[in-house]
């Protein structure tokens, strides 16, 4: 990799200072920037390490957990109020990467990791036009299993990878933002961008913005939440198709329902179609299934993934039906 | 009797090991052929006599596990130097150009070696092509501009350090003239196939009329079976630390054949054999995949050229761009039978890819020469020329991709008939080789099925498909056969010297990359010299040291054994002359006397004995060397020799996702004598963890566009992990095959043969969908 200057911040004005310098990233765990390094895909000129700042998990006075940007992983995971009020998140991060990668990774990075697209990965081989703008797409016609098929585009079809981020997206999450311009929030659904024609922008940050804090809302009926991940193999590996959601049935009707799906998208994909064709209706199989092929609608398989149309309406409707327990 | 069975000392009914180890604890036992009673492997003693068979564990093991063992890349020298690779990123063509110029200002840079500037070396000598070769392929090694697959090396960067020689090279980048190349399978089919070769034979075999016989069956399939590529994943990725003193080079190398690089190094070099120096005293894994490479030449020459010693260690990613594979296979399969369930016709055809020179033919037509007794039999491969990185052999090569389909097909007949698939396979069992004629050795692969579904709950399982479910989950049961055939080398020798003090030292070029050898070779020397293992030492995987002894085709155990029965024999022979005439033994011959007790004793009176150290402390003697050979196999010119597994498993697929888990496994091995129960059990489970890799989660990703590997990683490259492995256990049957010496066949390849059809057979009866494509994924289920 190439030559860096490392330094470590002690507060996030320390930070966003460093942050703004051109070529600086952030450095969380560094599970993902360090590979990327490695591949040359990331280049940083300095790394500003931003693992000393937030890291606690706080409750707000409204009930909310304000969660900071460097708590770990592993830590996030096994927070008493996260596992009891917020299982879906708890179960997502554990869903992914492994043990040790998760001791290391931080809320932040989690959030911001990049594709795990295999042309964009190979740097000196093949052809990315996130990685490269405007070099094209090696991808849309090659091995694209794991790629999208919703929301892509002509010059992109890779996928976000993050598990957390799946079911941040189902429960509202707010993300903290600081940075040149001062402080700001930006819901999580709002965080990362679809392709388009410029796929090499994945996030709305500004230049140097650093994430300080994620928010969860109190959200009471998020304790019957779950997540779901199918994958290639048992442990350690992305998702092909992966469901976050979260249910409020009374009396038969769905009162409150929340729905994300990870594997399918450049971004976690709030499933809001499925979520208003569900709403304030019958709690069925009939209606779960109904909903779920509502949002795949628009779904535009590739050559590898078609199975995913299928795979996703089914673990959509599982898991809701999971959640309504045992309707039918 | 052959010379085995002659050699064999005491009782081998007594000493026959039926133990089995589970997770270290477990023991348990199969009912033996002669009904002796079995005792507890774990309780195996540890001196003498007896030795073979006992449970021991690896003699390395404390220094492993204290990180104490050097491997290849944690030797060095003085000013060493790290190196890092530049690969090619296209198919085929040639090299305009290569700048290195942003390489050579980086920080650290020490010297870049590419196509220009490398010395004058001959090309490698593929396996079998000389006594000591053992390349995968005869390319020039970067002494032309030719690029002939995409991710051959076009520069070696030394530098100070590991990180600045990644840097450095990958600030290299070069020009090409790109040729047009075959790099998908449809277009090297298209383009003509050649009929394999193997030992100078087209493989292509005619017994009857089977395509007739398979025409008038009561019952057939016919199917077509694929297999991906598949890439290796040793833990320690390949490495070697090499060091110029004048013309002598110094290698340690991450290697199973340390005498075949030893010998290639000296004529790729022009140097002589005894210039080069190769030890491996410590590998991560080899699995066919770390005999000679070019990296140890990259290193050799960059060292060479720049005067420093060099250390090169390949990245994840490097291993599968210099490292060949499991080719890709497409086999026809079709098994006809009578209503009886006897077979009539086998079939078993297909193409596998292959690249020029390769000495690997990814034969998976080679479990269905002696199998079944199917009166009539049709074989042949074809290959298929692809431009892409040497093929390899990766453990049990051919046979772990056509055991699938075989075994596949079996099934899919016990289905057709409503037959149980373990009685269709024991009323297809041969009398003699089928395709040999040759008398069985030992199989009762007969006994290791009884025993298996016995052990397993076979009985349980419901032949009809779909039928059973837990919540979302269907289980199914499915078994697979496998065999494996013996091989012992014909380079075995070793040199075993005894000491006044009652030791000895038993030397053979032998390896071991984690399987256990070292511990069983010293086992046997004890054994067969009667003394505790803390008396004997072993000094191996030196290419310094007697025997050519490479770890290929599970056959390092007979190789060796072999060489130290040879040895024994010759050591006692020479003890005798020793003898002082006051000795008990005065007098006696070889025939008489038996190793007991740390030295000698009348076979049939033990009182009489002496001592080793007593032997040559009285004949003013420090030390007798003496060095043997082995001796050709011809007992596998007399015999068919297999060693066999009968593998069951059950699955749980969920109905809703597809998503397949291996809940139980296990094998019912019968491979004749097991030299240690211990090291034995960790060979069948690691090759059943293989095989599950096979069945459902690996596989490479080539683009065929471009020719290149696009999954080069752990991460994205799925081995199995942890979560989707059972407990996994393991049987056998323990008897010892006349033949073999010390009754052992060979083991290390055995369990990926079987369970990959196994695996695919139980999703099969939990799901009735039939997958003839591996990897098994979860889009196949929907
Ligand atoms: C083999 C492997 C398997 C994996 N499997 C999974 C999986 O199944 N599911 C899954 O979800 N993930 C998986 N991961 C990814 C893993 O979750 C991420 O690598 C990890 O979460 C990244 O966190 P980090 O703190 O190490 O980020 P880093 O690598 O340090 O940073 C990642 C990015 O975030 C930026 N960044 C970090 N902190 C901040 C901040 N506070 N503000 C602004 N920018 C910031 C960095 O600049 C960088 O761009 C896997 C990773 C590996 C290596």
């Amino acid at each position: 990799m190439k030559p860096f200057v490392y330094k470590k911040a002690g507060t996030v004005a320390e930070a966003v200072r460093a942050g703004a310098a051109p070529g600086a990233k952030y450095l969380g765990g560094g599970t993902n920037l360090v590979d990327l390094m490695r591949e040359t895909i990331e280049q940083p000129a300095t790394l500003v390490d931003v693992t000393g700042l937030s890291s606690d998990i706080r409750r707000l006075r409204d009930g909310g957990l304000l969660i900071g940007a460097a708590v770990r992983n592993t830590e996030l995971a096994t927070h008493r109020e996260v596992r009891t009020r917020y299982p879906v998140l708890t179960r997502a991060v554990v869903a992914g990467a492994s043990g040790q990668i998760r001791n290391m990774a931080t809320v932040g990075g989690n959030m911001l990791q990049r594709t795990r697209c295999a042309y964009f990965y190979d740097a000196k081989g093949s052809r990315c036009n996130k990685r490269n703008p405007g070099q094209g797409c090696d991808a849309i016609e090659g091995f694209n299993r794991m790629h999208a098929i919703l929301g892509a585009s002509s010059a992109c079809v890779a996928t976000h990878p993050s598990d957390m981020s799946v079911a941040l997206a189902a429960l509202d999450a707010v993300v903290h933002l600081d940075g040149p311009g001062g402080p700001r929030e930006v819901p999580l659904t709002e965080l990362h961008r679809l392709p388009g024609e410029t796929p090499e922008v994945e996030t709305v940050l500004r230049q140097g913005e650093l994430v300080t804090a994620v928010e969860l809302p109190p959200l009471s009926w998020a304790k019957r939440s779950t997540y779901r991940k199918v994958r290639d193999r048992a442990s350690y590996a992305f998702a092909l198709v992966s469901v976050a959601a979260a249910i409020d049935v009374r009396g038969g009707k769905v009162k409150e329902v929340r729905i994300a799906l990870g594997g399918v998208a450049h971004k976690p994909w709030r499933a809001r179609e499925a979520e208003a064709a569900l709403s304030g209706g019958p709690a069925t199989v009939k209606a779960f299934r109904a909903a779920a092929e509502a949002e795949l609608a628009d779904a535009r398989p590739l050559r590898d993934n078609g199975f995913k149309v299928e795979l996703a309406a089914r673990t959509i409707t599982a898991v809701l039906g999971e959640l309504a327990g045992g309707v039918r | 009797m052959n010379e085995w069975s002659s050699s064999k000392r005491g009782d081998l009914s007594r000493r026959r090991m039926l133990g089995v180890v589970g997770a270290g604890v477990v023991v348990s036992a199969l009912p033996s052929r002669s009904g002796a009673a079995t005792r507890p492997g774990a309780q195996a003693r540890t001196a003498g006599e007896g030795l073979v068979g006992a449970p021991l564990p690896r003699i390395e093991g404390p220094l492993k596990v204290r990180g104490a063992a050097p491997y290849a890349a944690e030797f060095t020298f003085a000013g060493m130097v790290y190196a890092a690779l530049a690969f090619s990123t296209i198919a085929k063509g040639r090299i305009i150009s290569i700048d290195t110029g942003a390489a050579e200002a980086a920080p650290g840079f020490v010297h870049v070696m590419t196509h220009v500037n490398a010395p004058r070396m001959r090309p490698m000598m593929p396996w079998a092509s000389s006594e000591k070769a053992a390349g995968n392929d005869a390319w020039p090694i970067m002494q032309d501009d030719r690029v002939r697959w995409n991710g051959q090396p076009i520069a070696v960067v030394l530098a100070e350090t590991q990180e600045q020689a990644d840097h450095a090279a990958s600030l290299i980048s070069a020009t090409y003239e790109e040729e047009p190349a075959t790099t998908s399978f449809a277009q090297a089919k298209a383009n003509g196939t050649e009929t394999a070769v193997l030992g100078g034979q087209p493989v292509h075999i005619e017994i009857g009329d089977a395509e007739a016989a398979l025409a008038a069956a009561a019952v057939s399939v016919d199917a077509t079976f694929h297999t991906p590529y598949q890439n290796h994943n040793a833990i320690e990725p390949h490495a070697v630390t090499v060091a110029w003193h004048g013309n002598e080079l110094e290698v340690h190398d991450a290697s199973q054949s340390v005498v075949h690089n030893a010998w290639s190094l000296a004529q790729i070099l022009g140097i002589e054999e005894h210039q080069v120096h190769v030890t491996s005293p410590y590998v991560g894994g080899s699995f066919g995949g770390k005999f000679m490479g070019m990296h140890q030449v990259l290193a050799a020459a960059s060292s060479r050229l720049s005067g420093r010693p060099v250390r090169l260690t390949l990245s994840r990613a490097g291993v599968y761009r210099l490292v060949g594979g499991r080719a890709l296979t497409e086999q026809r399969l079709a098994l006809g039978a009578g209503r009886d369930g006897r077979f009539v016709a086998l079939i078993h055809t297909g193409t596998s890819t292959h690249t020029p020179d390769s000495p690997h033919p990814e034969l998976a037509q080679f479990v269905s020469y002696s199998s079944y007794a199917t009166g009539t039999l049709k074989i042949d491969l074809q290959w298929a020329h692809l431009d892409m990185v040497a093929n390899a052999a990766m453990r049990a090569p051919g046979e772990a991709v056509g055991s699938f389909a075989l075994e596949s097909a079996v099934d899919e007949v016990a289905v057709a008939l409503g037959m149980d698939p373990i009685e269709l396979r024991i009323r297809n069992e041969p009398q003699a080789d089928p395709l040999t004629g040759l008398p069985f050795s030992s199989r009762n692969i007969v006994e290791a099925w009884r025993a298996g579904a016995k052990r397993f709950g076979w009985e349980r399982r419901n032949p009809t498909p779909r039928a059973v479910r837990q919540g979302d989950w269907l289980i199914g049961m499915g078994c697979g056969a496998g065999s494996h055939m013996y091989a012992r080398e014909s380079g075995g020798a070793a040199r075993l010297t005894l000491t006044k003090h009652g030791t000895a030292t038993i030397d053979i070029a032998a390896h071991d990359a984690g399987m256990g050898t070292a511990t069983v070779l010293t086992q046997i020397t004890a054994d067969q010299l009667a003394l505790r293992l803390d008396q004997v030492r072993l000094r191996a995987a030196d290419s310094a040291l007697p025997g050519v002894v490479p770890g290929i085709g599970s056959s390092q155990t007979t190789t060796a054994a072999a060489t130290i029965i040879a040895a024994q024999r010759k050591a006692v022979a020479e003890l005798l002359k020793l003898l002082r005439r006051d000795s008990p033994l005065a007098g006696l011959t070889a025939d008489e006397v038996t190793p007991r007790d740390g030295g000698l004793a009348k076979t049939d009176d033990p009182a009489r004995h002496e001592s080793y150290s007593s032997i040559l402390t009285r004949a003013r003697r420090d030390e007798l060397v003496v060095e043997a050979t082995g001796g050709n196999p011809t007992e596998s010119e007399q015999y068919s020799m297999y060693s066999y597994a009968a593998v069951f498993c059950e699955v749980r697929v969920n109905a809703v996702t597809g998503e397949i888990r291996v809940s139980r496994l296990l094998g019912s091995m019968d491979c004749g004598r097991v030299v240690n129960a211990r090291t034995a059990a960790g060979q069948f489970r690691g090759g059943m963890v293989m095989a599950i890799g096979l069945a459902l989660t690996e596989e490479t990703l080539y683009d065929e566009r471009t020719a290149r590997i696009m999954n080069p990683s752990l991460s994205e490259y799925h081995v199995p992990v942890h979560a989707d492995v059972p407990e996994i256990d393991v049987i056998w049957t323990g008897i010892p095959d006349p033949q073999a010496p010390l009754g052992a066949r060979g083991i290390g390849e055995l369990s990926m043969n079987g369970t990959a059809a196994a695996i695919a057979n139980a999703v099969h009866n939990a799901t009735g969908t039939r997958v003839r494509r591996l990897p098994i994924t979860l889009d196949q289920l929907l």
